[in-house]
């Protein structure tokens, strides 16, 4: 990663096969298709709040080049009862940051004795990420409900900035769809609203994006618990198909 | 009371044949040899009032304060020996520190009551080191409300409605049940604490002190700071006046 000259965030994506560490011989001995490419959660996610809890999405294709590794992958990490985590990037970098980080939460909310709040958990995810900008490769967005602020939703993109924002994408699919999130979201939307918003987003991403693909899968968090619906691809919602 | 160790009390790794630790004890005593210090946990914030003990008129006033702040929010209030009260106030913020560094929010005052109560407690276990000779007050206005914690020398932690320590100890708690303090509003906590301080000082034994005062409550947004000084002048004529009161009463006996 070149401090001087850096790349925008596309860029770095598609710079993948130069990244891999291994396989240096097979550049020059093996033909392009059959090296084999770094799994990444090549991706669309999607996060919004709304009055009483988070709405998060997310496609569920990996892929390592132009294989598809896993069409329903579960790409909404756990990290809390209440927090969750979508993870977009290398698969391998967010995995291990998801496992540390759950990890973290678990041992605070033991020493604290209550749930811990979702603002600390994007804060793990955002120092890990921080600490190891020059190694990893993370785009995550940390979602999820607690007593103190309700529902939250927190950017923790690849450099490792923290913001909290009502709406957000990420992945690959993310900038299909910047046009979409601008003309169709408003603030104080109802959950069912947000849910549509959510899925439509998700499904006109998968339209247009290789390295997004296969169904949608949807969690809807707030204080009574997580709802987790599986939109299967015949479900999705009906797109123009030229 | 105070009963003699003879021959368990050298170090804090040992145990008497009663099974008191004689050090952790002693740690105490010291405690109850400064000057008093009052907290009281009102409706909507906690006042701290100290009575600091000056020994000689040549100290600048306002020097070695025992009212200190550990992070913007939480307040400290000590009793005992003052340096080891510095480098647990030291600890103390470092606590606070590492807490916002890791986890990106102000760190919960019984989070860092229990972190500094183990910091005290690991002094008890060994022959080579002291305990502490200090009873720390920690008080914040948080998001369930006000909360009050203190810490002995020994490691232990409770959270208070209300609570003296130091030489008058006694006379202060009885002074403090009398105040209906659920229903006590922090500018009359600040009066109160005050008075409660002139009317324990012993005017025979320590001529001359310094009253400190400070608050932290709705009224300052959860900020912990000395109090303004209006609102001390007012204390402390609340309490002078009190006094005089108590004066008068007992000539009217």
């Amino acid at each position: 990663m070149d401090v001087l000259n850096p790349m925008t965030y596309d860029a770095e994506e598609d710079q993948l096969r130069d990244r891999t560490k291994y396989s240096q011989m097979d550049k020059h001995l093996i033909p392009v298709e059959f090296q084999q490419q770094p799994v990444s959660t090549g991706t669309t996610i999607v996060a919004v709040e709304y009055d009483g809890g988070v709405i998060i999405g997310a496609d569920t294709r990996t892929s390592s080049g132009t294989f598809v590794m896993n069409r329903f992958t579960d790409k909404l990490t756990q990290l809390t009862d209440r927090i969750f985590c979508l993870r977009s990037g290398s698969a391998a970098d967010t995995q291990a940051i998801a496992q540390v980080v759950t990890y973290q939460l678990d041992f605070l909310s033991a020493e604290m004795n209550e749930p811990p709040l979702v603002r600390i958990a994007a804060n793990c995810v955002r120092r890990m990420i921080y600490q190891y900008r020059d190694d990893f490769l993370a785009g995550m967005i940390v979602a999820g409900w607690d007593k103190k602020l309700g529902g939250q939703v927190y950017s923790c993109p690849l450099g490792g900035l923290l913001v909290r924002q009502p709406v957000t994408l990420g992945g690959s699919g993310s900038t299909y769809i910047w046009g979409y999130l601008d003309n169709n979201y408003r603030p104080n939307m109802t959950q069912q609203e947000c849910y549509d918003f959510v899925l439509k987003g998700i499904t006109l991403a998968i339209t247009r994006d290789g390295s997004s693909g296969g169904c949608a899968r949807i969690a809807i968090i707030n204080k009574d618990g997580v709802e987790r619906i599986d939109v299967l691809g015949n479900d999705l919602p009906k797109v123009f198909d030229l | 009371m105070s009963s003699i160790g003879s021959g368990y009390d050298l170090s804090a790794s040992q145990f008497s044949p009663d099974g008191r630790v004689f050090q952790v004890e002693y740690a105490n005593k010291a405690v109850e040899a400064s000057g008093t210090v009052v907290a009281l946990r009102c409706k909507d914030g906690i006042a701290f009032a100290v009575e600091k003990i000056i020994t000689s008129r040549l100290y600048e006033s306002g020097s070695n304060k025992r009212i200190h702040n550990v992070d913007k929010h939480i307040g400290m209030a000590v009793a005992g020996l003052l340096a080891d009260a510095r480098q647990l106030l030291t600890v103390a913020r470092d606590e606070a520190k590492q807490y916002k560094y890791d986890y990106g929010v102000s760190i919960p005052v019984k989070y860092l009551a229990d972190r500094l109560a183990m910091y005290m407690h690991a002094y008890t276990l060994y022959g080579f080191v002291r305990p502490f000779g200090c009873f720390i007050l920690l008080a914040a206005y948080e998001s369930d409300g006000p909360q009050l914690y203190g810490v002995e020398p020994s490691g232990v932690t409770y959270a208070y409605h209300g609570i003296a320590v130091g030489k008058a100890q006694q006379t202060a708690k009885t002074e403090i049940e009398k105040l209906k303090l659920s229903e006590l509003k922090l500018e009359d906590g600040i009066n109160e604490a005050a008075k409660i301080i002139y009317q324990v000082h012993d005017e025979v034994k320590d001529r001359m002190f310094e009253l400190e005062l400070s608050w932290v409550g709705q009224v300052n947004d959860g900020k912990h700071e000395r109090v303004p000084t209006q609102i001390f002048a007012k204390a402390e004529s609340f309490a002078k006046a009190s006094l005089e009161e108590a004066d008068d009463d007992d000539d009217e006996m």
